[in-house]
């Protein structure tokens, strides 16, 4: 499988990263040269082999549903690029 | 000088009364200022509240209290969260965060007494093998090559900060983070013990997720026996990560003791890879004899899919990275570059604050994620995952750890394996598969190659049994007897 331009762009928007009309082709070249370096996975026999999601080996451990942090705003707050009160603030998104 | 004593050595000098915590402490900040504006092994030096620790730690010892590391002074890798002490992660993006809470890490290290002298330099978001990747410049390796002392050489990564600081005595130990080779290959590039202990060893909680099934906290120090009283500081059990094993902390101080004598060590033979310096292959299995002279049983084994590992990473790695740094949306915390509307803040945000390889992993991940080829991508490489844990399963079914190189290469100059990102990716080919499996794996200094610099060899043991890691990695530090030092050190 290999990349071309609209897919770059696909990509691009979807992971909501701005790219210019002249990196296109240098980004192209490099996915495609780590995406070509990995199909040598396809010459692994994987069927019947369950996927490993994770490497702790362990049950997701259960908690009481209860509130047990917050009330803080200034600390969640202290590092808002742009706040108004208790508010983050970005641009406007309904007319 | 008290910048080159060990910490176990630093320990007792405190408690006997040999020094106060506050010299030993500004000996460090004092090595920092003359090296560190050469070096860029900090990021953020934080000198009046490393004073304040040190001072804190004084009135303990002379309360008779002592912990584990009073007065103890350490480098914390930048990706650490630090409350009050800016955290960069080497990103622009969090060129303005300062956390308000602390890692579970840290908290522990804090809690036990350490003295934090400030960050440390890192790759971007931890994704390097270099260090050049930093948004805040390169980092020089404290070590030269005796041929050519004029060359810069890269102090590995991404944890290259932490490896050059504990190298050139700028703090007696640090912390780093190892996702596919992070803490174990700058610690083979700069003379230095670096442990990457089993996932859920210690907590990820407050350290800024990379690939979230890979990442793992651990110790750099200089000798075994350091690394192992600060791996015991940093780990146990912590709620805030439902990955942290719960699981009582053994005293893995009293484990580099036990010696190797009966331990039947397993010697992988995938890899020894085509085109391995000789030099590397020779320490190897110079390792050999000397772990069999210490009375170890020496096997050979096989981990079939080693030579997947890299691959199999390059999938998992970059997809967990995607997702984990959506977070980055120039909104709650962070870098914000305004554009027009929501969105174009979102992509002028992400585009000026993530550095090219940080791009390029995130889009890497979010195309083996997207719709159509999940499959082919990434749920074929957690599928080669599951083999190469399998693997390792196996061959600790026949032997109680595995000798190995850590890296193909000693450090190499700032400038080179640039071109290509998979040149450089090729570092971690024999780091990576045990962040893949989760299991424990340590980098010792065993020799150095014909420029002078240091090579390591790497102990891999079972999961959750460092104690043996420690052992192995005892008597191969007692038989090389590395005793080299970096051209730039303090007082040097």
């Amino acid at each position: 499988m290999s990349l071309d331009h609209a897919t770059v762009r696909r990509i691009a928007s979807l992971a909501r990263i701005r790219v210019e009309d002249h990196e296109v082709e240098p980004l192209c070249h490099e996915l495609n040269g780590i995406l070509g370096w990995i199909e040598q996975l396809n010459e692994v026999d994987i069927s019947e082999i369950a996927p490993l999601t994770g490497a702790a080996n362990m049950a997701a451990p259960l908690r009481e549903d209860v509130v047990t942090d917050g009330g803080y705003p200034e600390k969640v707050l202290a590092n808002a690029p742009e706040r108004i009160g208790d508010f983050y603030v970005v641009p406007k998104v309904v007319e | 000088m008290l910048t080159d004593l060990t910490i176990a050595a630093a320990r007792d000098g405190l408690r006997a009364k040999d020094f106060s915590a506050v010299d030993l402490t500004m000996a460090h900040l004092h090595a920092i200022e003359a090296l560190n504006p050469r070096l860029n092994a900090f990021i953020t030096v934080s000198h009046a509240k490393a004073v304040d620790q040190a001072r804190a730690a004084d009135v303990a010892l002379a309360a008779g209290e002592q912990r584990a590391l009073t007065g103890i002074p350490l480098a914390i890798k930048d990706l650490f969260c630090t409350e009050g002490v800016r955290t960069t992660a080497g990103s622009k993006m969090l060129s303005p965060f300062v956390p308000p809470y602390e890692s579970t890490v840290t908290a522990k290290l804090l809690h036990d007494g350490a003295v934090f002298l400030g960050k440390a330099n890192l790759d971007e978001f931890a994704m390097g093998s270099s260090n050049m990747t930093s948004a805040y410049g390169p980092v020089e390796n404290p070590w030269k090559r005796r041929q050519d002392d004029t060359a810069v050489l890269v102090p590995g990564g991404s944890s290259g900060g932490s490896a050059a600081a504990v190298s050139a005595r700028l703090a007696m130990g640090a912390t780093g983070t190892d996702t596919g080779g992070s803490i174990r290959q700058p610690a083979s590039f700069c003379g230095l013990v670096g442990v990457k202990p089993t996932y859920g060893r210690c907590s990820r909680w407050g350290v800024v997720a990379f690939a979230s099934s890979l990442d793992h906290p651990g110790p750099f120090a200089r000798t075994v026996q350091d690394s192992a009283i600060l791996l015991r500081s940093m780990a146990g059990h912590d709620p805030k990560d439902s990955t942290s094993a719960n699981l009582p902390v053994p005293d893995f101080e009293a484990a580099c003791r036990r010696g190797v004598k009966g331990l039947r060590i397993g010697i992988p033979r995938e890899y020894r890879s085509d085109g391995m310096p000789v030099e590397i292959d020779a320490l190897w299995q110079q390792g050999i004899d000397w772990l069999r002279a210490a009375g170890a049983e020496i096997v050979d084994v096989s981990l079939p899919h080693t030579k997947y590992g890299l691959a199999t990473y390059y999938i998992v790695a970059p997809a967990e990275a995607s997702s984990n740094l959506a977070r980055y949306d120039g909104v709650r915390f962070g870098a914000r570059e305004n554009g027009g509307d929501l969105r174009d803040l979102y992509e002028r945000t992400r585009a000026e604050g993530f550095g090219p390889e940080v791009r390029r992993r995130i889009l890497i991940g979010t195309y083996v994620l997207s719709a159509g080829y999940y499959d082919a991508y990434y749920l074929r490489a957690q599928k080669i995952r599951a083999l190469i844990l399998k693997d390792f399963t196996d061959a600790f079914g026949r032997v109680d750890a595995l000798l190995a190189p850590t890296a193909p290469s000693a450090a190499f100059a700032q400038g080179e394996n640039m071109d290509d990102p998979i040149q450089m990716y090729l570092n971690d080919l024999f780091t990576v598969p045990a962040n893949l499996a989760g299991v424990p794996a340590a980098s010792v200094p065993a020799g150095l190659d014909a420029n002078g610099l240091p090579l390591g060899l790497q102990v891999i043991g079972k999961p959750f049994d460092e104690e043996t890691v420690f052992a192995v990695s005892t008597a191969i530090e007692q038989a090389a007897r590395f005793t080299a030092l970096p051209s730039l050190r303090a007082g040097g």
